[in-house]
């Protein structure tokens, strides 16, 4: 049996010199709901970017079994489902179908997996009469529903999302919620919004300065009222 | 995470990089005027301006390398003006198949020609390496380049930038999804025109996006008062040393220019 993701020792310099890893493991196991929370610039983004290869510093990934190098990367990329951060970046093609059909059309799958794909994606995000819509006139919030079914739709083991809830409002940060609740994958989240965390995520993990400083049991990080200070975090 | 490499302006601290901007602005587009004038076949001014042009390159500190391979640009200019070589009339040189001929005149023009593009690109290059964006843009305004034109530069420069930035991310996102399916005996990437499709959709929604920021911006600027009038500080005095090295290097352009039309 596998973990989901297993990082060991990594450190990722930017070409201008900055460090933005030091020596970072972090191990998550199949269906496990995991938080990644630290203040702006302590590498949350830049962590993420390596699980599947689109950024690559030293050290040892896995991912699903499978060692994140270029030779993976295919394999690799199909089971990380990655949404990023501004839901514009993610969506590039000209209607919601289209979107959603790009990672199985890339695989090249056949056209009836590719609609069967679709519709089950579009329908775990609640959003199946969108199909024909354009991407560019869709709300955030719905952009960020569709955005998770084009990762959905390559039936990916893990989901890994940017800041998911930043710019939404109360009622489609809500429903954004119930809907990571029902996905049944392991889930990497990395966010500012301490609420979405106590509420979704039994497991925690802290990063500053490139560092993993913490990592463990939601609750009882969130009861140390120093550690958190310590790393700009606050419990709302 | 930002693109870094558009900007080609290379810190460094020479005398050319600490002459005024409005200086350099100038005495590189007369260096690049007087390249253009200048009669084919005038060998000896083209060796002056090389000579020159050497010398600028070694005192910018740039490095004769970053300079050489950035003037490689020219190439595609030299290309354009290959034809002279055939359609000038003169004494021939040589036959070639399907009756082209070359001629000693059509020789002499292309090879002027190509020396004269990698001259002037080399000047191009020794200044925006060397000069900061903003600098280029003072020096606009101080030949008196309609101000519009010139904040329309700067804002093209600004947002350059944030769009090759959003690129970046565009394309970020779709090698997130370009994976592999676990099935057996599937051709991954799809048809050539599938990609096209994609990429075709990508510069569309570029197109839409960089469409709808300037809307934006200029909502932004309208709400700080902005009523199609550009306003600007005045420029500051140009030093006299400046003033000197302007009008020495005016009159040596000058000079070459009058000696390649009388020999």
């Amino acid at each position: 049996m596998h973990h989901s993701i297993e990082i060991e020792h990594l450190s990722f310099s930017y070409p201008d010199g900055h460090q933005a890893l030091r020596d970072v493991s972090l191990h998550i196991a199949p269906c496990e709901k995991v938080a990644l929370v630290g203040p702006n610039g302590a590498g949350k983004s830049t962590l993420i970017l390596h699980l599947n290869g689109i950024l690559t510093g030293k050290g040892d990934i896995r991912v699903c079994g499978l060692d994140v190098t270029e030779k993976n990367y295919g394999r690799v990329r199909a089971q990380v489902g990655m949404v990023f951060q501004t839901p514009d970046d993610q969506l590039f093609s000209p209607t919601v179908f289209d979107d959603v059909a790009f990672g199985p059309l890339y695989q090249g799958l056949p056209a009836q997996e590719v609609n069967a794909r679709v519709d089950e994606a579009l329908a775990a995000v609640h959003m199946n009469d969108y199909i024909r819509r354009v991407s560019h006139h869709l709300s955030v919030g719905e952009k960020k529903r569709i955005a998770i079914a084009t990762v959905l739709s390559m039936k990916p083991e893990v989901l890994v999302l940017d800041e998911p809830t930043a710019g939404l409002d109360p009622r489609a940060r809500r429903s954004f919620i119930n809907l990571l609740k029902e996905l049944p994958l392991t889930l990497l989240v990395s966010t500012h919004d301490m609420l979405l965390v106590e509420e979704l995520f039994p497991r925690m993990v802290i990063m500053d300065e490139g560092k993993i400083v913490a990592d463990g049991p939601t609750e009882q990080l969130m009861g140390d009222a120093a550690l958190l200070e310590a790393h700009g975090l606050e419990r709302q | 995470m930002h693109v870094h490499f558009l900007d080609p302006y290379r810190p460094r601290s020479s005398p050319i990089h600490r002459l005024d901007g409005r200086v350099k602005f100038v005495l590189i587009l007369a260096f690049i005027l007087t390249a253009a004038l200048l009669p084919a076949g005038a060998w000896a001014p083209y060796g002056a301006l090389f000579g020159l042009i050497l010398l600028v390159e070694f005192l910018s500190a740039l490095g004769m390398g970053y300079v050489l391979k950035r003037s490689a640009l020219a190439f595609p200019f030299v290309l354009a003006a290959l034809p002279v070589i055939f359609t000038a009339k003169g004494s021939i040189v040589a036959h070639l198949p399907f009756g082209l001929v070359v001629s000693e005149v059509g020789l002499e023009r292309f090879a002027s020609i190509a020396l004269k593009s990698w001259l002037s690109v080399q000047a191009a290059v020794v200044l925006a390496a060397s000069t900061q964006f903003p600098d280029l843009l003072v020096a606009m305004r101080a030949v008196r380049l309609p101000r519009l034109l010139v904040m329309l530069f700067g804002l093209m420069w600004r947002y350059l930038f944030v769009f090759a930035d959003e690129v970046m991310r565009l394309t970020r996102a779709r090698s997130a999804r370009s994976g592999q399916s676990d099935l057996p005996n599937v051709k991954t990437g799809g048809s050539v025109a599938w990609r096209a499709h994609v990429t075709g959709g990508m510069a569309g929604n570029l197109f839409l996006r960089a469409f709808e920021r300037s809307d934006r911006i200029y909502m932004a600027m309208l709400a700080r008062g902005y009523d199609g009038e550009v306003r600007t500080l005045p420029l500051p005095a140009i030093r006299r040393v400046h003033w000197l090295v302007f009008i020495a290097g005016l009159a040596i352009l000058v000079l070459l220019l009058i000696l390649g039309f009388l020999f």
